[in-house]
């Protein structure tokens, strides 16, 4: 119970980060990745922070034994870079770049209520869905 | 087009880094938006409900944002055709590449992964051309 409302704090964090640094509108994404246009930079600024911040954050919280309200640190250990890694990367860029949203700034423009966002999030779901279903079937 | 807003990319940066220590500090996990909101489908239990109320955070993130005065306003630039194909491509591809903008982007460049880095590279290079190519070659 506790590591739901700590999932909760942190995803409301996450989300009023998102607002403020106004990564909800999908116009100032495109922007930024327009880099043969009027280039705005904002997209940078918010990404460099954001890691800058974790990777303080990350040095000082991995040198505990373990996390607060767990037993061990779920963190990724795969260092092999293989062609599902890339091909999904650039699947996910062309989807990003078409719509200007990713998968955070568009679950929490949900809140704004807009019907292109709502669609946008249901074909997300169904996009992953359609991946555990097709791909992680065929593998078991 | 959309102006370069330095002082709110650096606050909200800094909220979205503080957000994903909170997750590693508390409970041990990667705030990877694209992984966790998979894993409300496709896991169970307890596994389920702390990335539900993530999730939720996220959504109830872009509430507060809005309830501190935020800009409700957003631009979506997209045709309306380009919605549904575009949350298909960036639900399958952050699957199959196991992360988007906050999984790879921020908490996997903060500690270097390799991995993360060229998925970041790749889904950056393929948003940049497909906004090049709506916007410039299309005419949006």
């Amino acid at each position: 119970m506790p590591q739901i409302f700590a999932a909760l704090a942190s995803g409301i964090l996450f989300g009023l980060g998102l607002g403020v640094s106004r990564m909800i509108d999908p116009s100032k994404v495109q922007g930024f990745l327009d880099v043969a246009g009027a280039w705005d930079a904002t997209l940078l600024v918010v990404m460099v922070s954001a890691l800058a911040v974790y990777a303080v954050g990350y040095r000082l919280v991995m040198r505990r034994p373990k996390p607060i309200l767990g037993d061990v640190f779920h963190v990724p250990t795969r260092r092999d870079v293989d062609a599902r890694l890339v091909l999904g990367a650039a699947i996910f860029g062309i989807g990003w770049g078409l719509a200007g949203f990713c998968p955070g700034p568009a679950l929490t423009a949900l809140v704004l209520g807009r019907t292109e966002v709502l669609l946008f999030v249901v074909a997300m779901l169904v996009g992953a869905a359609l991946h555990d279903v097709l791909i992680e079937r065929g593998k078991a | 087009m959309t102006n370069f807003t330095p002082l709110p990319a650096l606050i909200g940066g800094v909220l979205i880094g503080l957000a994903a220590v909170l997750l590693l500090y508390l409970n041990g996990r990667v705030a990877g938006v694209s992984g966790i909101m998979a894993g409300v489908m496709r896991m169970g239990g307890a596994e389920r409900w702390w990335r539900f109320a993530f999730v939720a955070g996220l959504v109830l993130g872009g509430g507060l944002y809005l309830a501190l005065g935020g800009n409700p306003v957003i631009t979506i630039e997209a045709a309306s055709a380009y919605i549904i194909p575009a949350g298909l491509l960036v639900g399958f591809g952050t699957r199959l590449g196991n992360g988007c903008t906050s999984g790879h982007g921020v908490c996997g460049v903060a500690r270097l992964s390799a991995r993360s880095l060229i998925a970041t590279a790749a889904f950056m290079a393929t948003a940049i051309i497909t906004v090049f190519i709506v916007r410039h070659m299309i005419g949006g």
